[in-house]
């Protein structure tokens, strides 16, 4: 099988019906984006550094239902929580309305091709980011620098590339269709 | 090219809908934020999470810690050689001064003895290394690579080689967390070197400076001038120096004066801090008198480290 070229990115052509997410695997990428969001940084490096977890979580959200739903969200979000040492309960609100808003919305997200899909992407994480906002200045945090809108944006610009990676092994074998 | 995700049709029943379990989530998230915020019980269940959590952490380190030996590796040589020629003038400049140092600490001894003060900072710190900053954009915070392994504990004042940096809030196994002077909840005791008035800076969050509240237009203050610690909560040592008074304004119709501080230490730049050993210990606070307000007041303690 090619690698998805520019030609897969539009909407036209045949579709493909992928092979079910294996749950470990579903595991295993969590624990990446975990670990992904995990990795110290500073500077401008860190004020841009999009939530990996949130968008491996609303990936999967999107593409297994099944495995991934609401509560499976919270629980990675107190996870998440407890690695950053923040409020309890902040990441895991955030990541639970974001697993609530891709399944009422993933049905039309897949009909796009994935740059629109980045588009729509952009407005989940946006939405979450501006959920923990509220939390935190309700909780009486001040208001962070302006750069807090930026990983959203970012995030949604990693999401072709991360669909991609993770649909993989999903993807149908070529030799299997062959007759 | 299409991909349609292999699913189960929508007819079979599948538990709660998701407006359900996000009503349900929901509110177990503000009551654990409301748990968290206000009373912080949960502390320990922090604390046992920590630990589990810690090899992840410390595994997320690797690639940056990999690339930053490479880095050193390939350091240029005249970098180095630079850098030893500075170190050597400077040496040679501060030895002079450090000359002067023992006999200056005799005198301060004597001195102090005859005025029978306490003894009180007494020297013993730990050196420690910034891992990363918080990921929290909400807070100032740092975490350092020694934890109560170390005998690192919560409270003890943290400084680089310019001045206070913070104080240690949260202590794990082999990190702890430094709440840093410009965060919103953290306030350090101070006084101004040339005059002696005493205050309290507030760090204000990032991007705003830190400000010392509720001093009257008439203190004597004026931009330029050091304050260091007071010494006063028993946290920080007396006599360290923290930030100096950037901007003032002192308006007659105001109740009191806008005055703005910016840190001496590197803040948000130091790699290596310093954790002191915790002063002489404060006689107890004596009683409070018996007061029915007074208790109502001290359950709405606000978050100020310790």
């Amino acid at each position: 099988m090619a690698l998805p070229n520019i030609s897969s990115l539009s909407p036209a052509g045949p579709e493909e019906i992928l092979l079910p997410a294996r749950p470990w695997f579903i595991g295993v990428t969590l624990i990446g984006g975990l670990l992904a969001n995990l990795v110290p940084l500073s500077g401008i490096s860190l004020a841009l550094r999009p939530d990996f977890l949130a968008l491996v979580l609303l990936y999967w959200c999107i593409q297994a239902p099944r495995y991934v739903g609401v509560g499976v969200a919270w629980c990675v979000g107190i996870v998440m929580d407890v690695g950053d040492g923040t409020l309890f309960g902040q990441h895991a609100f955030a990541y639970a309305f974001l697993a609530y808003a891709a399944e009422y919305f993933r049905r039309r997200v897949l009909r796009f091709p994935l740059w629109q899909q980045a588009a729509q992407v952009a407005v989940l994480l946006f939405l979450c980011a501006a959920l923990v906002l509220l939390i935190r200045v309700v909780g009486g945090a001040p208001l962070p620098r302006w750069t807090f809108v930026a990983p959203p944006f970012v995030g949604a610009l990693l999401w072709p590339a991360i669909s991609v990676v993770l649909q993989w092994p999903q993807r149908p074998r070529q030799s299997s269709s062959e007759l | 090219m299409h991909h349609i995700p292999a699913e189960p049709p929508a007819f079979f029943h599948r538990g709660p809908s998701p407006l359900t379990r996000l009503a349900f989530f929901g509110v177990l998230s503000i009551a654990l934020l409301f748990l968290d915020t206000r009373y912080r019980y949960l502390e320990n269940v922090r604390h046992v999470a920590a630990v589990v959590i810690y090899p992840l952490q410390r595994a997320a380190q690797w690639p940056g810690d990999a690339i930053a030996w490479v880095g050193r590796y390939f350091s240029s040589q005249h970098a180095l050689i630079e850098e030893n020629a500075d170190l050597k003038r400077r040496v040679v400049e501060q030895s002079a001064l450090a000359q002067r140092v023992p006999g200056v600490e005799r005198d301060n001894a004597t001195l102090r003895g005859l005025l029978a003060v306490r003894d009180r900072y007494t020297g013993a710190a730990v050196a420690v290394e910034v891992l990363y900053y918080g990921r929290d954009p909400f807070t100032q915070k740092v975490f350092v690579s020694k934890g109560s392994a170390d005998d690192i504990a919560p409270g003890r004042a943290v400084v680089d080689a310019q001045g206070v940096v913070g104080q240690v809030t949260r202590v794990f196994p082999g990190m702890s967390e430094v709440t840093l002077v410009t965060d919103k909840d953290h306030a350090v005791p101070v006084k101004v070197e040339r005059s002696g008035v005493r205050s309290v800076m507030f760090g204000a969050g990032a991007g705003h400076p830190p400000e010392l509240r509720f001093m009257a237009p008439n203190a004597d203050i004026a931009v330029g001038d050091v304050l260091v610690t007071s010494g006063i909560d028993g946290t920080y040592p007396a006599g360290l120096p923290v930030a100096q008074v950037a901007t003032l304004e002192r308006e007659t119709g105001q109740m009191f004066a806008r005055i703005a501080a910016k840190p001496l230490a590197g803040v948000d730049r130091s790699e290596w801090l310093l954790v002191l050993a915790p002063s002489a210990a404060l006689p107890a606070r004596p009683e409070e008198p018996a007061d029915p307000d007074a208790a109502k007041k001290s359950g709405k303690g606000r978050r100020r480290g310790n």
